[in-house]
């Protein structure tokens, strides 16, 4: 009996961790709903739940077009450079992950390297280039820059998954005489498909977070992305900003995130773990 | 009737040693590597030995090491590296014990683990500028949630300036920092705690050995290499924080990061020259870690193959 209770009490213990983990995570997010959802005059009211609920702070958000333009960069940036980077990875991950070749494992560790550089130190290169190229505040500017971030995880992720075929399966296909270019697309593409969503993914919310480049990347307000939008987003000063507005905006932005974690927690954990990447 | 050709069958097995064919396929990402980011960091590092503008990329002059003789003199410069280290010294290390903590609670089989490591991903997910904003929030001098607690709970008196002073707000960098950062370290080390014997965590169920036992004594020597990596892959990216800092510390000179300052200096005062020599010195900073965290991998890549 005494070894019984002592086992529920550890349980009990456990899942009051949890729920205190829980807790620190989803608090700030609570809070920001919480405040988004008040009028101005209960803004700064602590009480920890909303007592009179109104959407006015949303649809401000939703009239001011600098935000919806914002948002539909947001979304065309971040998928365009999650399908160029799926694109690119994909190609070289063939061989990487099925050939032995001489100087394969040099490009994988220059891969590497390329997500250890601190980004302000291809800042200026990068803005002589995108000026060299005429494409400054332009999506394609942002596009270019963050394929940096997500070109190197998305070629180790892929490598990695592909590394994990049967090689039966590759071998079947050739001498049923496909060429190794109909091997990739019509037989390693569907066995890939869970990895490509879960890269694409990653690669996805890589960008849709990203704030350096796309600060200083682009000027106006109608080719700036959500975040810079966010962070640019501020009253005559620094005691008037409009807080129950940034909260609206900051929920509308976390949302659709969170609905693909909730959504893809899985496929999202197994790809950040697959990668070698992270050791 | 086809005759079958025992050689024509072995040519077409996959030999792979088809080299030229292996870099057609290796051409666009090499080509992507290169362009973005191979060619603006050489360009980036040249840039620190002239006299370059923002409005002036082409006609530069070469100065010689004057930059980084003006960054050594800087005293904002070397507030900057402190505050940078600060963070990176302080934020590492409590990430890896919470995200050790949470790896370990995500590899036990539990009731609701699947909502739990959707509620332990959340605060990674969520835009930096997002968490910075929403922390700014709460953390604010006269209307934020947590001065309001710790009054009500009578642990404080004052509101505490979290984000007005500057010691305090180097303080918040570090505890959003730790927020939004500790679900990816828990997800670095889960993997690594998955990839061991799975054993050696019975022997806490079987043998009624407390589990704190375990865990020094088998659990974590095992672990060393994992946490190691993620100790130094963590620290890459705390050494080059941006987000926060932007945010957090509303643009004073006091809590700049290298990151921070290099930026002001490249873009805000269109010192290109000098914001680029300074970009480089982070780099250099940084070398020695990447070294070290590629050389790891490099390891771990010879174990696969």
């Amino acid at each position: 009996m005494i070894w019984k209770s002592k086992k529920f009490i550890k349980e009990t213990a456990f899942y009051i961790l949890c729920l205190l983990i829980a807790f620190v995570c989803l608090f700030p997010f609570y809070w920001a709903i919480v405040s988004s959802l008040r009028d101005s005059s209960s803004l700064f009211s602590t009480d920890l739940w909303p007592t009179k609920v109104t959407f006015d702070n949303y649809k401000e958000v939703f009239s001011d077009i600098t935000f919806g333009a914002s948002f539909l960069n947001s979304v065309v940036v971040a998928v365009c450079t999650a399908l160029l980077s799926l694109a690119v990875c994909l190609m070289a991950s063939y061989p990487l992950a099925r050939a032995k070749f001489k100087g394969k494992k040099r490009f994988l560790m220059t891969a590497l390297g390329v997500t250890t550089i601190p980004h302000v130190a291809v800042l200026s290169g990068l803005f002589e280039l995108i000026r060299f190229l005429d494409i400054y505040n332009e999506k394609s500017a942002l596009i270019l820059s963050y394929m940096i971030i997500t070109v190197p995880f998305t070629l180790w992720t892929l490598t990695n998954f592909m590394r994990n075929i049967p090689k039966e399966i590759e071998e079947a296909a050739i001498m049923d005489g496909a060429s190794r270019f109909t091997v990739l697309t019509k037989v390693f593409l569907p066995i890939l498909s869970p990895a490509i969503v879960t890269t694409g993914l990653l690669a996805f919310i890589a960008a849709w977070n990203e704030f350096l480049f796309a600060l200083t990347f682009t000027l106006t307000n109608q080719s700036r992305t959500v975040p810079v939008s966010l962070a640019l987003f501020s009253g005559a000063s620094q005691h008037e900003l409009p807080w129950g507005l940034i909260m609206a905006a900051s929920v509308l932005v976390t949302l659709p995130l969170i609905l693909l974690v909730v959504i893809f927690q899985r496929r999202i954990v197994s790809g950040l773990t697959a990668g070698a990447i992270k050791g | 009737m086809k005759i079958f050709h025992p050689q024509k069958f072995r040519k077409r097995q996959i030999s792979h040693s088809d080299i030229f064919l292996n870099w057609i396929f290796l051409l666009p990402c090499l080509l992507t590597l290169l362009i973005c980011a191979g060619w603006p960091l050489i360009r980036t590092i040249s840039f620190g030995f002239t006299d370059a503008t923002l409005d002036n990329l082409k006609n530069i002059s070469f100065v010689g090491v004057d930059n980084f003789i003006a960054i050594a003199r800087d005293q904002d410069w070397w507030k900057a590296v402190l505050n940078t280290f600060v963070i990176a010294i302080v934020s590492v290390p409590l990430e890896t014990v919470f995200g050790m903590i949470i790896a370990l609670i995500l590899h036990r089989n539990f009731k609701g683990r699947g909502w739990m490591r959707a509620i332990v991903l959340i605060p990674w997910t969520i835009p930096t500028i997002v968490s910075a904003r929403m922390w700014a929030w709460m953390l604010n001098d006269s209307y934020g949630i947590i001065n309001d607690l710790l009054i009500r709970a009578a642990i404080i008196k004052e509101p505490i300036p979290w984000i007005a002073s500057n010691s305090l707000s180097i303080l918040s960098i570090i505890l959003v920092d730790v927020w939004k950062t500790t679900p990816y370290m828990a997800l670095l080390l889960l993997a690594g705690l998955q990839s061991l014997p799975q054993d050696c965590f019975e022997a806490t169920e079987v043998d009624s050995i407390p589990f704190r036992t375990t865990l020094k004594s088998i659990i974590l020597p095992l672990m060393k290499p994992t946490i190691i990596v993620a100790m130094i892959f963590r620290t890459l990216d705390a050494v080059r924080i941006f987000d926060l800092v932007y945010i957090l510390s509303s643009g004073n000179n006091e809590n700049a990061t290298m990151s921070v300052y290099s930026r002001r200096f490249i873009f805000d005062y269109a010192d290109v020259g000098y914001g680029s020599a300074a970009a480089t010195v982070l780099l250099f900073f940084v070398a020695f870690l990447s070294v070290l965290y590629i050389s790891f991998n490099r390891k771990k890549l010879k174990e696969m193959d």
